[in-house]
């Protein structure tokens, strides 16, 4: 197992709490020093990057398990660890979140004039919960990072967000907030029970993978858990916090949001609901199909209707993480590598949206389509970026969507013929909305005065985009470099979550005794 | 060489990259020399390899190349390759060759526009993207080719997007063409799924061949008519036409290069491309040719109807595309291949004709206000005059010999007058509208205003040198494939058959030759019938073209006002026809109106209403509620917040009491 440290602190614990020094740090900073806050926050969130880049070339591709990992007690007698660790997959999703916190510091740079100080401690913090989130391996630990993004997140928008943001926060807040209460009861029974069982108390994921528990049992405890995710992700029908949310929340706020919060919805299905209740998430496949099926057209179909630019992007959201969601409930590789490799390219690609309306929101301080129209002309180069972005969201082929769409489809095909062919749809739809967007906002002759003197984008602007750009073709014709990592840890997944399913029904068919033997003797095999 | 085919796509590339990140303060002159060179480069090696080919034996015709593994995901996995073989070659060349002549056009055509290097960049994109398209060496690359193409058509259709025409015209063409993609990817999945199963995942078209056996006859024809779909997308074939004839509002060397010659023959080349698919799907190809057959006709009706001259070019581009799937769905790819080539000379030229009409004229595209051109511009009515003799199909220019050859296939490996007759007939209609464009446009009174009659004059030398190298081809370029009956050796498809093989003739029944020697009373011995009714049905096509264009001169040179009377008679059907039966109307109302209506319902009331509603009502049922037990309803989230972890705390207290 590869182990580094910075500083001499081990490299997981040091990318959770390094923002959280410098949110620290912030606080001594007088608040009229605009300046130094902004420059603070970036150095942080720099440094933060190029700490984490390392982890990308010291991760092993073909090692087992959990890498880095950091293990201490914390409370022994309830079995609560300090327990941190990543596989390929959180790996990934670990370096999505330092590339856009960098961004969404560079992004707010003149969008935020208000409360500044308070601002970049709040998106310090964040950074930190949403790093601990991807690297907790203990329940608990998870849960309390869980809940710690909402804070910041909440701030975000109720502080710095637009008109309606009071009722956006509160509504953002709420639903999460009851999505993961239910979660909590599940953790605990989950905790209890496995203590009934085996005797131990603990809160280690990779313990509890162990339980065995009846499926009728796993229902319950899927659903509490499932509810938690699918909001965050959001599937359909639980979705309408997010253009609410992603309409009134700053442009970082909304990148981030988009970029990583939703991520950790499905992140956590990967991670937590369907390896410790397999049985039950594939007998969940049917429905989680359709709902994602439904997300994929109905997001689509429903953006293409919005007035307003983020909303719309907000419901491309719900489309795109449709197809997540199909593809992780495809259980092949294809789908459920598709379905990661597509979270990351809706970090990069709806990231990059937002960034792009931000950008125009700041010049015009308008989000309505119709008060656009024939900004190409104005903003050339603006343009330019524009529509790469624009084509990676519609999964052109070269661009990053594409790999994504293609593999989870395909994915999705091999598993069920019916929903792989419904999903094929958004192909269409996609094209239809972004590219009616684009042509309403871009083309046409000028129509609005004050769109006659808009200013094309600056150096800093430029160099924000052309980082998301990168990733687009870099992502798109390389996906290789990716997939790499997490080859091996999806792998794993799959055969874990396939073994442990076959392991409940047999629990199911034989009673008593030998059954236990059985269990135990495939637990011992699964966990190497 | 081998190694280097990748450099056949790259070239443009670089143009590509070179105009478009540092071209910003190029003079004019520079960006049109790199754009044009990147071109002439692909061109270059393509010609060397041919050359090499050439010298080779024809079954070792083949180079390959694999850069870097692309997605590979579990057992799935797919490359970055190039493959070049005796198809691709001629696809190289004639996308490169007729590529460079249009960016050399382009450089006159486009001088004066605001807009001249981004339109160098997407049209040296496009050659990329279409050299893609025809060199990758599996279907997954093949479809980035595919869609970029598809990507530049959108951004040219839309060039100048100020203009709303324009704009909708491109997202029009890109929407058409991701239905088409719908078909084309869900091909994909059936056969990378079947053959998956099987334990063979590839793309690859040499694996792909080699394993065709193991999919059985009703897996091969849903596959290959998945694939067909995408080729009426992208090949504008009857249901997905309607982009192609909109797309005109793109510049006019635009217009050649993708609408005409390269990319809209792209379904073609795939099906060629796909041949071991195919044969195993006879069903399929008796729809592609069906298909085929009915396109070419219909559009041909439109085309004799408008008045504008790209949309008579545009239909008929259409139409010819008909020809060419009639030849590949009768399991002639090589004369598919043929008129796709031949095609791409004589209708490129017609498109850069109509460019330099359109500059003579300033911008004017009515032919009833056109005329007497012939005096003004003898080049543009010179090369016009040979491009239109060639898709006339009149004898020794180079449509002759191709579309002789798809006729002749559609009679003989269908076995069916009735196929040959519509293509024949069709024929005549093309030669009827080729010369009713032909003549309006050069003979007769000249119908422009005097301000624009003042103006007309002969292109610049950079337009006018492609045109007559394109017209010197669309009068030889036949000559590669003359029949054996007109004793030739049918070069075309010699160079061809280590790529299509020789499984396609399942010689045509006695029966077929009965309808043909009762319709033309003659019998033979076997033999000798099917060479003599090669011989007969050929100087029935002749005789029906020129018939077409005595009509057109009939119409529009001896008698003017005959067309007019003509209307007037039978004005319900001009109408109609004139209005390309209104199946743009029929779409829109059928799909778009629909599409809408779905939206609006699902935005407005299923997620407003109904679903924020029922968040919404929630909300404040619990708020009241709270507010009745606490009686404060402070609207806080710190109360709400409280008041969810209070209930969760007992619900948690319920659960451990009942465990423990």
């Amino acid at each position: 197992m590869t182990e580094f440290s910075v500083f001499g602190i081990p490299i997981l614990t040091f990318l959770i709490f390094f923002p959280l020094l410098g949110a620290v740090l912030l606080l001594f900073v007088k608040r009229e020093n605009t300046l130094l806050i902004k420059a603070g926050a970036l150095i942080f969130s720099l440094f933060e990057l190029f700490a984490s880049v390392p982890l990308f070339y010291k991760f092993s591709n073909t090692a087992k398990g959990m890498q880095f990992v950091e293990k201490a007690d914390w409370f022994p007698d309830w079995g609560i660890g300090y327990y941190l660790g990543i596989d390929g997959i959180s790996l990934l999703l670990v370096l999505l979140t330092t590339f856009l916190t960098v961004i969404c510091v560079l992004c707010s740079w003149k969008a935020i004039e208000d409360k500044v100080k308070e601002y970049y401690i709040t998106f310090l913090f964040l950074e930190t919960a949403m790093i601990g989130t991807l690297c907790a391996l203990d329940l608990v630990l998870f849960y309390i990072f869980w809940e710690l993004m909402l804070i910041p997140m909440y701030l975000l928008i109720g502080i710095w967000g637009g008109p309606n943001r009071i009722y956006a926060a509160i509504k953002f807040f709420l639903f999460t907030m009851a999505g993961s209460v239910l979660m909590l009861v599940a953790i605990l029974y989950l905790y209890f029970y496995y203590y009934n069982q085996s005797g131990i108390y603990t809160f280690n994921v990779m313990e509890l993978y162990k339980a065995s528990i009846p499926i009728a049992k796993q229902y319950w405890l899927f659903a509490a858990f499932a509810l938690s995710f699918a909001i965050k992700v959001p599937m359909f029908p639980v979705h309408t916090w997010l253009p609410d949310a992603h309409t009134e929340a700053p442009t970082a706020g909304s990148v981030i949001l988009a970029g990583v919060l939703l991520k950790m919805g499905t992140y956590g299905f990967i991670r937590f609901a369907i390896p410790l209740f397999p049985a039950a998430a594939i007998d969940a496949v049917p429905l989680m199909s359709i709902l994602a099926v439904i997300g994929i057209i109905y997001g689509a179909i429903v953006s293409m209707m919005q007035p307003d630019l983020k909303r719309l992007i907000a419901f491309s959201s719900v489309s795109h993480l449709g197809y997540v969601m199909l593809g992780i409930f495809a259980f092949n590789m294809q789908g459920v590598q598709g379905g990661i490799y597509q979270m990351l390219n809706h970090g990069i690609s709806t990231g990059g949206l937002f960034l792009i309306v931000g950008m125009i929101y700041e010049r015009r301080h308008t989000r309505m389509i119709s008060d656009f129209g024939g900004i190409s002309k104005v903003m050339p180069i603006f343009a330019v970026f524009f529509m790469i972005i624009t084509l990676s969201s519609i999964a052109l082929p070269g661009t990053n969507g594409f790999v994504g769409e293609f593999l989870i489809l395909l994915g999705a095909f091999k598993a069920n013929t019916v929903y792989g062919v419904l999903a094929t749809t958004g192909v269409i739809l996609g094209a239809v909305y972004m590219l009616w967007m684009f042509q309403r906002v871009m083309f046409g002759v000028i129509t609005k005065d004050a769109n006659r003197e808009l200013k094309d984008l600056e150096g800093r602007e430029i160099t924000i985009l052309c980082c998301m750009v990168f990733f687009i073709i870099l992502m798109g014709v390389y996906p290789k470099m990716f997939f790499n990592k997490m080859d091996t840890s999806v792998a794993e997944y799959l055969s874990l979550v396939k073994n442990r399913n076959a392991q409940a029904r047999m629990l199911e068919q034989n009673t008593g005794a030998t059954a236990k033997v059985a269990t135990e003797a495939t637990n011992t095999n699964m966990t190497r | 060489m081998a190694d280097l085919i990748w450099l056949i796509p790259a070239f443009p590339a670089i143009g590509f990259l070179i105009n478009g990140l540092l071209g910003i303060r190029f003079p004019k002159t520079l960006t049109a020399w790199v754009a044009c060179l990147s071109v002439i480069a692909s061109f270059a090696v393509s010609a060397t390899i041919f050359i090499q080919f050439l010298q080779m034996a024809p079954e070792s015709r083949v180079f390959e190349k694999t850069v870097f593994d692309w997605i590979v995901s579990g057992d799935f996995k797919t490359t970055i390759g190039f493959r070049i073989d005796a198809l691709s070659i001629i696809m190289c060349l004639v996308v490169s060759g007729v590529g460079s002549l249009i960016h050399i056009y382009s450089v006159g055509y486009m001088h004066d526009d605001p807009g001249f290097r981004r339109f160098f960049c997407y049209l040296n994109l496009f050659v990329f993207m279409m050299l893609t398209l025809v060199t990758g060496d599996n279907v997954l690359l093949m479809f980035v080719g595919w869609e970029g193409v598809g990507l530049c058509s959108y951004l040219l259709i839309g060039f100048w997007y100020e203009k709303d025409s324009a704009s909708n015209a491109g997202k029009k063409a890109f929407i058409v063409n991701r239905i088409g993609d719908f078909g084309f990817l869900l091909g994909v999945f059936t056969l990378v799924g079947y053959l998956g199963s099987q334990g063979v995942w590839t793309l690859k078209f040499s694996e792909l061949q080699a394993n065709a056996h193991l999919i059985g006859p009703g897996l091969a024809t849903v596959i290959t008519l998945l694939f067909f779909v995408g080729a009426t997308g992208k090949s504008a074939q009857i249901p997905l036409y309607v982009w192609l004839p909109d797309a005109m509002e793109g510049p006019t060397p635009v217009s050649s290069l993708i609408h005409a010659a390269t990319m809209v023959t792209a379904g073609v080349y795939m099906i060629a491309r796909l041949n071991f698919l195919y044969v195993l799907a006879p069903t399929t190809l008796l729809v592609v040719t069906i298909v085929g057959l009915a396109t070419a006709f219909f559009a041909a009706t439109i085309g004799t109807a408008q008045y504008d001259i790209k949309r008579v070019l545009a239909y008929s581009t259409v139409s010819q595309l008909g020809y060419m799937f009639v030849g590949v769905g009768a399991g002639a790819y090589a004369a598919g291949i043929f008129h796709l080539m031949t095609h791409a000379f004589f209708k490129g030229l017609l498109f850069l004709a109509a460019g330099s009409v359109m500059h003579a004229m300033s911008g004017e595209l009515d032919m009833r206000k056109m005329g007497g051109l012939r005096k003004k511009t003898p080049i543009t009515y010179w090369t016009t005059l040979l491009a239109c003799l060639a898709i006339a199909g009149v004898p020794g220019f180079s449509g002759f010999f191709s579309k002789d050859e798809i006729l002749w296939m559609a009679f003989s490996r269908y076995n069916s007058f009735w196929f040959w007759a519509v293509g024949a007939l069709t024929a005549g209609m093309t030669a009827f509208y080729m010369f009713r464009m032909f003549f309006s446009t050069f003979h007769g009174e000249c119908r422009a205003d005097e301000e624009v009659k003042h103006h007309i004059h002969e292109s610049p030398k950079v337009m006018t040198v492609p045109l007559m190298v394109l017209a010197v081809l669309s009068v030889i370029g036949g000559y590669v494939g003359v029949p054996h009956l007109l004793g030739g050796s049918n070069q075309i498809e010699k160079w061809l058959e280590p790529v299509f093989g020789h499984h396609a003739p399942a010689a045509a029944h006695a029966g077929g030759f009965n309808i043909i020697s009762t319709a033309f009373a003659s019998s033979g011995g076997a033999a000798g019938a099917e060479s003599s009714a090669e011989m007969q049905l050929m100087i029935g096509a002749i005789i029906i073209g020129l018939l077409g264009i005595f009509i057109a001169w009939l119409f529009y040179v001896k008698n003017p006002n005959l067309p007019k009377k003509f209307v007037e008679k039978f004005h319900g059907l001009f109408t109609l026809v004139h209005n390309k039966y209104f199946v743009d109307e029929l779409y829109d109302f059928l799909f778009i109106r629909n599409l809408l209506r779905l939206g609006r319902f699902c935005k407005d009331f299923f997620d407003e209403m109904i679903i924020d509603g029922i968040v919404n009502g929630m909300a404040s049922l619990l708020a009241g509620i709270g507010g009745i037990i606490r009686r404060v309803q402070t609207g806080m989230v710190q109360g709400y917040a409280f008041a969810v972890i209070l209930g969760a705390i007992v619900v948690i207290g319920y659960l451990i009491s009942r465990i423990l």
